[in-house]
């Protein structure tokens, strides 16, 4: 419709940065590439001869393959770099290392580490886009990407939904993008959990602090449960996993309580019987597993565009 | 050798003698002296129409990082920072390398100084190697020349410990100066707990792992009866603790520093590792507390903390980047700015810059009467300059300060009659 509009971002450190025009255009690109997942050719030469670089200082599984395979989709060469192959341990520094890696004239880094800003620090000092696939509690934009698909894909738009998110919000990466891009597009989210897990003027972020996970669920059309992480059980946060379950854990009973036609997210892994019994997490109502799938189709979409993709006249249409 | 220096229309403050009008001061022999009818031939004048002309500046909170870490700052490189910005004295915090635990530190200290462009006055440490366990010698140190104790940097977690370092700096005639900071709840933590952080994704640090053990501190003070100082108070609730405190007559002092009444956390945005020290910058409210407090009487001192850092600490992730600021430069033209936007009198200045500082350490100083040592300030109030970082007289360039734009500068330095920095 309007012309003039094209995406112009060369890195992706959050949804902090995205405009709505910029979401969905990422969404729409997005769909157009799922349905190269479904091909039994499952490629496309569009990234043909780019470089694309994994730099995980974090242990992933999930993110870096499905980054993975969506670059591969694209035909883009990949390199994986993790923490515990590269410099990290010998003492080198995130800029001398990112500056190793910049000789070998990579055009996307995709990084995800444990400090919130090293994406942009790593944007500072070399010139290849950065995609942000987590840092520290910050953001993880391709996550909150990909729960806004799935989301769209079940309901007509954002606007006027009641989104929960339950759990531990404070240590919670995917918890910010998911504010800042739901409340983008004009959905209502409230978190709830202990207050542990409720991170200060978490309002200020456009959430609603509820009192009690029924209040969250009450007539909500999604209800996202977090992963408890069960490493930080050193820092005094809840007394167990046990009792999380019991006062915070999402089962069938607490469900009832949503709208008929709600959806349960997770951006996983799961801790099952503790953020979700499995009746939930493998119900009617789940999407759990729809995520997964729109997440490559989101990072394709990403690579895609931070490359300045639209401009070969692909462009998929404005919303 | 020393020649007499003839200060020429300026405007004389100096609250201590309750003096501020347009007068002349001479110099001679490292003295300030009462002016006589005929000045001798070659007296050195300075026409100082238009400008102040102050009582030395003193900061008695400094990183000078010698010994051991000179690629940071030398005391030389430091104390050229500290004339250029306006000061005469510093007095230098004790976590060097080795720290200034003991005597031969702080004569060490005292010898680099000796030629140096400010007086230095070492501040040893509370604890041996600052480990917060035993007492450090504070008698072979103030016969060395320490005129302070302190943990700087590392917060005493024992309060029996504080209690008696308190007892037995008494004992000695020394100062305490209080790192208020409860470890437990700022542990991890980089920057101010608020909409900030939680917008970063940084971990917090509440205001109340300040203003907890700032009550600690009241609360031994008044159980000794010693006096203790608290530096760079970053928030509210601080403030109130001490405006309580010294209601009722605890001997208690305390400083901010410029940053804590120039900025607020927003400053991180971005990731910016110059806006990170310890305490954080801290919320709107906390700096209009502190503005406040400056003026009322609360606060009775401005200090930089200055601490400088190389790109080595600085250039990394945010987690990692050392906490602190370069200041010695940017002190003065901060305050200024608080004269300039009416929240404190130049007489208050001069007051949190020069006489406090000299009574909390209970150093010379502070005043312009004839016999005072000659230690000058002089101030252009209306001097509109751009601060580089780059051609900073420090070796740190860590400031979020560079590039501001500023009214008012120090344009004239005179250290035990010495001219130590002129920009006139």
């Amino acid at each position: 419709m309007r012309a003039e509009y094209s995406f112009r971002h060369k890195h992706i450190f959050g949804m902090e940065q995205l405009s709505v025009r910029d979401i969905h255009h990422v969404i729409a690109a997005a769909r157009s590439f799922r349905e190269i997942s479904a091909r039994s050719i499952k490629k496309v030469p569009t990234l043909r001869g780019k470089t694309i670089v994994n730099l995980f200082f974090e242990p992933s599984t999930r993110t870096r393959t499905s980054f993975e395979i969506a670059a591969k989709r694209m035909s883009a060469d990949t390199f994986n770099i993790a923490a515990s192959t590269s410099s990290a341990t010998k003492g080198e520094t995130l800029i001398d290392t990112a500056r190793n890696i910049e000789a070998m004239n990579p055009d996307i880094i995709i990084i995800r580490h444990s400090c919130s800003g090293a994406p942009q620090l790593l944007a500072r000092h070399i010139g290849a886009s950065i995609i942000n696939a987590g840092d520290g509690a910050h953001e993880h934009p391709s996550q909150g990407l990909l729960d806004i698909m799935t989301i769209l894909d079940h309901k007509k738009e954002l606007a006027g939904l009641k989104i929960a998110i339950i759990g531990d919000v404070a240590h919670s990466r995917v918890a910010v993008s998911d504010i800042l891009g739901f409340t983008k597009l004009g959905a209502t989210v409230c978190v709830a959990g202990p207050a542990t897990f409720i991170p200060t003027a978490v309002e200020q972020l456009g959430a609603r602090v509820c009192a009690s996970v029924d209040e969250a669920i009450e007539d909500a059309d999604v209800v996202m449960a977090l992963r408890i992480q069960k490493e930080r059980q050193n820092d005094p946060l809840i007394p167990s996993l046990r009792e999380y379950s019991i006062h915070y854990g999402i089962n069938r009973r607490r469900l009832e309580h949503a709208r008929p036609d709600v959806l349960v997210m997770h951006p996983g892994p799961i801790n099952r019987g503790v953020e979700l019994s499995p009746d939930v997490a493998d119900g009617p109502s789940s999407v759990i597993l729809e995520q997964v799938k729109n997440g490559v189709a989101v990072r394709m979409a990403l690579l895609y565009l931070v490359m300045g993709g639209e401009k070969s006249g692909e462009a998929q249409g404005d919303m | 050798m020393s020649e007499l220096i003839i200060l020429q229309n300026g405007r004389v403050i100096d609250p201590v003698n309750q003096t501020d009008e347009i007068a002349d001061i001479w110099v001679e022999e490292g003295k300030v002296t009462a002016p006589r009818a005929t000045a001798p031939a070659g007296a050195c004048r300075y026409d100082l129409a238009g400008k102040w002309v102050l009582p030395g500046l003193i900061d008695i909170h400094v990183h000078l990082r010698e010994p051991g870490q000179e690629y940071k700052e030398t005391i030389a490189t430091g104390t050229m920072a500290a004339a250029a910005g306006g000061f005469t004295a510093v007095a230098c915090m004790p976590n060097t390398r080795p720290v200034n635990d003991n005597a031969a530190v702080t004569r060490f200290i005292l010898e680099k100084a000796a030629v140096c462009a400010a007086r230095v006055y070492p501040v040893g440490a509370l604890s041996r190697d600052s480990r917060g366990e035993q007492l450090a010698e504070y008698g072979e140190m103030k016969a060395a020349g320490a005129v302070a104790l302190t943990d700087d940097g590392l917060p005493v977690t024992d309060s029996q410990l504080m209690r008696r370092a308190l007892e037995y700096a008494t004992s000695h005639g020394l100062p305490v100066i209080s790192h208020a900071e409860e470890l437990s709840l700022s542990r991890n933590g980089c920057m101010n707990e608020g909409a900030v952080s939680t917008r970063l994704g940084l971990r917090g640090i509440p205001t109340a792992a300040e203003s907890i053990m700032v009550y600690r501190e009241i609360a031994l003070a008044e159980l000794t009866g010693a006096r203790v100082h608290i530096a760079h108070v970053s928030c509210e609730a601080s403030l109130a603790q001490i405006r309580l405190a010294k209601q009722r007559g605890v001997k208690v002092t305390a400083e901010t520093a410029p940053h804590y009444f120039a900025l607020t956390d927003e400053a991180v945005d971005g990731y910016n590792t110059h806006a990170k020290m310890n305490p954080p910058l801290r919320s709107e409210a906390d700096r209009l507390a502190i503005r406040e407090a400056l003026a009322d009487g609360t606060l009775d001192a401005i200090a930089t903390d200055h601490a400088p850092h190389s790109v080595l600490e600085k250039e990394v992730e945010f987690n990692y980047a050392a906490n602190g600021i370069v200041g010695l430069e940017t002190s003065l033209p901060l305050a200024l700015s608080l004269v300039h936007d009416g929240v404190i009198t130049i007489a208050r200045l001069v007051e949190l810059m020069s006489c406090a500082p000299a009574r909390v350490l209970g150093v010379p100083g502070g005043g312009l009467a004839p016999g005072d040592p000659a230690d000058i300030t002089v101030v252009d109030p209306d001097r509109r300059f751009v601060f580089a970082a780059a051609e900073s007289r420090s070796k740190g360039r860590n400031t979020p300060f560079d590039g501001w734009q500023f009214r008012g500068k120090a344009v004239l330095t005179i250290m035990n009659g010495h001219v130590t920095f002129a920009d006139l």
